[in-house]
């Protein structure tokens, strides 16, 4: 399974990563279990001569507590499993922290038009300037983007950050999240969003906080 | 009219072709019609499957067998992005509602529920047949749209605005307008099968056929009609409202005019997810009816199941923004939903653990309608243990919108729309046509069926858990995709298999028809009403009406002279033995 995975690289990332593992370990033991009864038993029970089939309607408290029992199990496991995934959801999704760097995402059928602040560090100032497709974040820092659509419902989706939240036309949602390791990666688009939405692929390029500034700076110079 | 009093002076049996087998009110024929429909429109939606998993597996090469598909849809063989688009929509719509629908409610429910309450007919014949030609006349508007210019609807079959709104983001006009018309007479046709199903269950039980007594596909196509009736209001008022934006200028859902995208969204899952059940409960049903009879045991809990359902019933109305946990909802929403989501396993895990222990100490045979109803089991059991995956909100961020959620739908749907409808199909056939199907065919076709269903979905977690996103026309696009081509490539032989493992099936079913060897009224030895009626049974169902007697699964009981004891046998043998 570890296998299939895209590469992690945010703070969060192994956090969703493990809750996944700790559901398909735990599914996982109570599946083979449940398939083992039902291969054992079509096997045990299929027809003999001179075996009768026994009459157990299930209807007394004693034979039921054969499935109750298990059922009482699985429900003290789902609660378990929804404790450990609210801490998760809370920390990428709740607490959204106002973020070293802040940008502004404005989605549109087939782009990202990505406002970076500029030199100031402030959005909203005569310095922002707009690249098309191209998402620049330092590495090691707490990235907050401000995600807007011009048109139809999309949605950012960083594999390798374990992030993906929906554009909605009409709202302004944050996100935020924070890399471990510079490269090259991709931004996907998972919301239909018209013919063209399998190209509505962007570039997601983790920097040094040296290499973002410069690059930053040199940007923000020509505008 | 006169035709009409033409009919009742004959009584039944003497009807002309048209009144007999086209337009007749009998519940069995329009039964069968709903299941001709149903497998017929499943012919359209697997062919649909097949190009889109051709162009997933080989993108942007030629398509075999589709020359005949014209411009603009098809450029020399190679599939346009739009027409993949309206494909990927069109599948969806018309297997949940022209193929889960119409074999599981229509089909089987309306051929099963008067007989096995033992009733001559629905409460309203003739809201029946009306019920059937709405849903086919859905069925054309829907079929039709792919004709119009611009083509089908290309918004998913989610239809989420803006996309599906306004006409310039997809290009798709008429398309989309008729797919909601389709979709709007879809609904009341079901709306008018509910009143049907409610009235005929509750009105025109058999003396001494109480609720407890009733067989439990009857109970789950009760359910499944509640719950239908109760979600399906407010997306009829969303299709009405989404109409209004396209043709006459409204603004619901856009932003624009001050409406809001998400409000649709919570109208589509609100009905969206009932309707999971509305599908689920009659395909669970056939299994229920099927494991007992090739167990010669009496289904374990009985009472337990019909609690579970109802809960599960009333859970499913507030599971639903487990669709949206990303969707720009209150991200406090997602803790309480996630927690309702995976409640719900816990019905259902009572029902599925009730289905096994059903097993035990059994006399079990395998004959085809036992072989689907084991599969149903061994793979429902995939789609049920990795919906917790998906009802975890922290890591539905991650899989959201990828191929794990459509593996893990694919096995829940599949399932029970195949496997529990297969089972039902080869269980009744009997009854229904008079002649027993071909039990070799039977067998090749559930082995191909099990072994290539699981060879396409398997493989698809995988492609989800690598992040591979839903409804993407050319994966290749993504650097981060396409290590993943030759999985794409796997599951797409593999779905041809699938496809192909139907021949059996459809050979099977129309050449039984004919050569099949004659069915006897009863040949599984089962205790259900609908077996004490001739195969087939004429119209009016019953020689004799009958009375119930007891449950319908007292199979091996105790001092019983058979293994099976039908539920309108007046004494039991036994004790007639001492009493005499």
């Amino acid at each position: 399974m570890h296998g299939w995975f895209p590469e992690n690289i945010s703070t969060f990332g192994a956090d969703v990563d493990g809750v996944f593992y700790l559901i398909y370990y735990i599914v996982g033991f109570w599946f083979l279990l449940t398939q083992a009864a039902i291969f054992y038993f079509v096997i045990r029970f299929r027809r003999r001569a001179g075996q009768p089939a026994a009459y157990i309607r299930g209807d007394t408290w004693k034979q039921l507590s054969w499935i109750l029992i298990p059922a009482a199990i699985v429900l003290v496991l789902d609660l378990g499993i929804d404790a450990a995934g609210a801490r998760v959801w809370e920390e990428i999704k709740t607490r959204v922290p106002a973020g070293d760097v802040h940008l502004e995402i404005n989605a549109k059928q087939f782009e990202w038009m990505i406002t970076y602040p500029g030199a100031d560090d402030q959005l909203g100032t005569a310095d922002d300037f707009i690249v098309n497709s191209e998402l620049h974040v330092p590495v090691d820092k707490d990235v907050r983007i401000t995600l807007k659509s011009n048109d139809v419902v999309h949605s950012f989706f960083l594999p390798n950050v374990r992030l993906k939240q929906d554009v909605v036309p009409g709202r302004a949602i944050d996100v935020w999240f924070k890399v471990t390791k510079p490269g090259t990666y991709e931004l996907a688009c998972s919301e239909l969003c018209g013919f063209g939405h399998y190209t509505m692929r962007g570039t997601f390029i983790v920097q040094t906080p040296e290499e973002y500034d410069r690059w930053v700076r040199a940007h923000s110079a020509n505008a | 009219m006169s035709q009409v009093a033409a009919v009742e002076q004959h009584g039944h049996g003497e009807l002309s072709f048209w009144r007999r087998y086209i337009f007749s009110v009998d519940h069995k024929v329009i039964g069968k019609q709903y299941l001709t429909l149903g497998l017929l429109m499943a012919l359209v939606g697997g062919a649909s499957a097949y190009v889109i998993r051709w162009q997933l597996a080989w993108p942007e090469t030629p398509i075999p067998l589709t020359s005949w598909v014209p411009e603009p849809s098809m450029y020399e063989g190679q599939l346009d992005p739009n027409f993949y688009n309206q494909l990927v929509t069109m599948h969806g719509t018309i297997m949940v509602f022209f193929v889960a629908m119409p074999i599981l409610l229509g089909g089987l429910g309306n051929f099963l529920l008067p007989i096995m309450v033992g009733a001559d007919d629905m409460a309203f014949p003739r809201l029946n047949m009306m019920s059937f030609w709405t849903i086919c006349t859905a069925a054309v508007v829907l079929i039709s749209s792919f004709f119009v210019p611009g083509g089908a609807a290309s918004a998913g079959w989610t239809g989420y605005p803006p996309l599906s709104d306004n006409p310039t983001y997809t290009g798709v006009y008429w398309g989309i307008n008729l797919w909601l018309i389709a979709l709007a007479l879809e609904f009341s046709s079901f709306l008018m099968g509910g009143v049907n199903f409610l009235t005929t269950a509750i009105n025109m039980r058999a003396p001494g056929l109480s609720f407890f007594r009733l067989p439990l596909m009857v109970w789950m196509q009760l359910t499944a009609a509640v719950l239908f009736m109760l979600s399906v209001g407010p997306l009829i008022g969303g299709a009405v409202m989404l109409l209004l934006d396209r043709t006459i200028g409204t603004t619901f859902f856009l932003p624009g005019g001050g409406g809001d995208p998400l409000l649709w969204q919570h109208l589509f899952w609100f009905f969206g997810h009932p309707e999971v059940y509305v599908v689920l409960l009659p395909g669970v049903g056939a299994v229920l009816e099927v494991l007992p009879v090739f167990a010669r045991k009496p289904i374990f809990g009985y009472r337990t199941i019909i609690y579970s359902t109802i809960i599960s019933g009333v859970l499913s109305f507030v599971v639903w923004a487990h669709h949206m946990f990303i969707a720009g909802i209150d991200p406090r929403l997602a803790t309480p939903f996630s927690i309702t989501t995976i409640l719900i396993s816990v019905p259902f895990a009572v029902m599925v653990f009730a289905m096994i222990v059903t097993l035990w100490g059994g006399s079990l045979t395998f004959p085809t309608p036992m072989l689907f109803a084991l599969g149903f089991l061994v793979t429902f059991l995939v789609g049920g243990v990795t919906g917790i995956f998906n009802g975890s909100a922290a890591v539905d961020i991650y899989i959201h919108g990828t191929y794990f959620v459509v593996a893990h739908f694919h096995y829940t749907l599949f399932p029970t729309v195949f496997f529990g409808g297969f089972a039902g199909i080869y269980f009744w056939y009997p009854k229904m046509f008079g002649r027993m199907m071909n039990e070799t065919l039977g067998k090749v076709h559930f082995w191909l069926t099990a072994i290539s269903f699981n060879l396409v979905f398997i493989p698809m977690f995988l492609l989800g858990i690598g992040g591979h996103m839903r409804r993407i026309y050319n994966p290749m696009q993504y650097e981060f995709l396409r290590p993943l081509a030759p999985v794409n490539q796997f599951i797409t032989v593999a779905a041809v298999i699938l496809l192909l493992s139907q021949l059996p099936f459809i050979v099977n079913f129309f050449a039984s028809m004919w050569w099949g060897k004659e069915a006897a009224a009863n040949p599984w030895r089962a205790n259900t009403l609908e077996w004490t009626a001739p195969s087939p049974p004429p119209h009016g169902n019953f020689e004799t009406a009958p009375t119930v007697y007891r449950g319908p699964y007292e199979y091996s009981a105790p001092g019983a002279e058979n293994d099976w004891l039908p539920q309108d046998r007046p004494i039991p043998a036994a004790a007639a033995a001492v009493r005499g």
